[in-house]
């Protein structure tokens, strides 16, 4: 078995050769530099689907402490993921501070409910030949990124990280220090929630209404 | 033959390749014999491809100058 990467996101990173040999000859700074400004799109955008509104605040509270820290990092590869392991942490932080009392989840409840299920048997598209995808289409980035905002950062962190970003879940444990099974435990109830969130939000917003009549 | 709904189950997995070989022989069993549960696979795929395409964020102007001067002024 060998889990296969969604790899949907054209990855900004920038060429694979040795930043340290940079650090070496004395230009550290500057490679701390390149790499920041290689990944500033790439992180933005996990930063605007974690934590909405803050993101660009989360990114200055990672660039800062990626410089005081860039001496920790030994492998010039791996500067990217490790930016993005700052990133993380940092929009965890936000979110803990931003957090109102988070709604109680009934997981029980939510282990019985299917997206599949509930758009067959609510019919929101009675004309429609394949009304599954159609509900699918009504849905524009903005409703998504929307709808992930809506889902706890426990759960919202693994949904973004695989199949936005396309990272594997053994890679997402270790960027969270937490074992893996508990990364696949958060990705299975995320995925749940995600598309329990998406039904609510699509009845609320009106996006099924017009195929109502 | 696994059920529809222990098919269904592990549909996720199955797609991110995260299910052992045993499961995998199982899950397709299922689907070659299973139309409706076919119907859902390609539900799943499309969400996920959805999730994938709304990944995504362009990045104002005035957002990107204010993130280049922070890195210019660490860079000095």
């Amino acid at each position: 078995m060998s889990e296969t990467r969604t790899d949907p996101v054209q990855r900004t990173t920038g060429p694979g050769r040795d930043l340290r040999q940079g650090a070496a000859a004395g230009t550290a700074t500057l490679d701390f530099g390149e790499l920041a400004r290689q990944q500033l799109p790439r992180l933005y955008s996990i930063a605007r689907r974690l934590v909405g509104d803050d993101a660009e605040d989360a990114v200055q509270d990672c660039l800062l402490k990626a410089f005081q820290r860039y001496g920790e990092l030994r492998v010039a590869s791996s500067g990217p993921a490790w930016l993005v392991t700052i990133l993380v942490n940092c929009c965890r932080d936000r979110g803990r501070s931003r957090a109102r009392s988070p709604q109680p989840v009934d997981f029980e409840q939510l282990e019985r409910f299917s997206l599949y299920r509930k758009i067959a048997y609510e019919d929101p598209f009675p004309y429609s030949d394949s009304l599954h995808l159609d509900f699918l289409a009504g849905l524009g980035p903005e409703d998504v990124r929307a709808v992930l905002l809506r889902l706890p950062m426990l759960y919202r962190l693994p949904l973004v990280l695989v199949y936005m970003d396309g990272f594997l879940t053994k890679e997402v444990a270790r960027m969270l220090g937490v074992p893996l099974g508990t990364v696949q435990a958060r990705l299975h109830r995320g995925r749940k929630l995600f598309e329990k969130e998406l039904w609510d939000y699509a009845e609320q917003n009106g996006l099924m209404r017009e195929a109502r009549g | 033959m696994i059920s529809c709904h222990e098919a269904v189950g592990r549909l996720w997995q199955y797609l991110d390749n995260a299910v052992d070989e045993v499961d995998r022989a199982r899950v397709e069993e299922h689907l070659a014999r299973c139309r409706r549960c076919c119907a859902e696979m390609e539900f799943a795929q499309e969400l996920r491809r959805v999730l994938a395409d709304s990944a995504d964020v362009d990045v104002p102007d005035d957002v990107m100058d204010r993130l280049r001067r922070t890195v210019e002024e660490m860079d000095r």
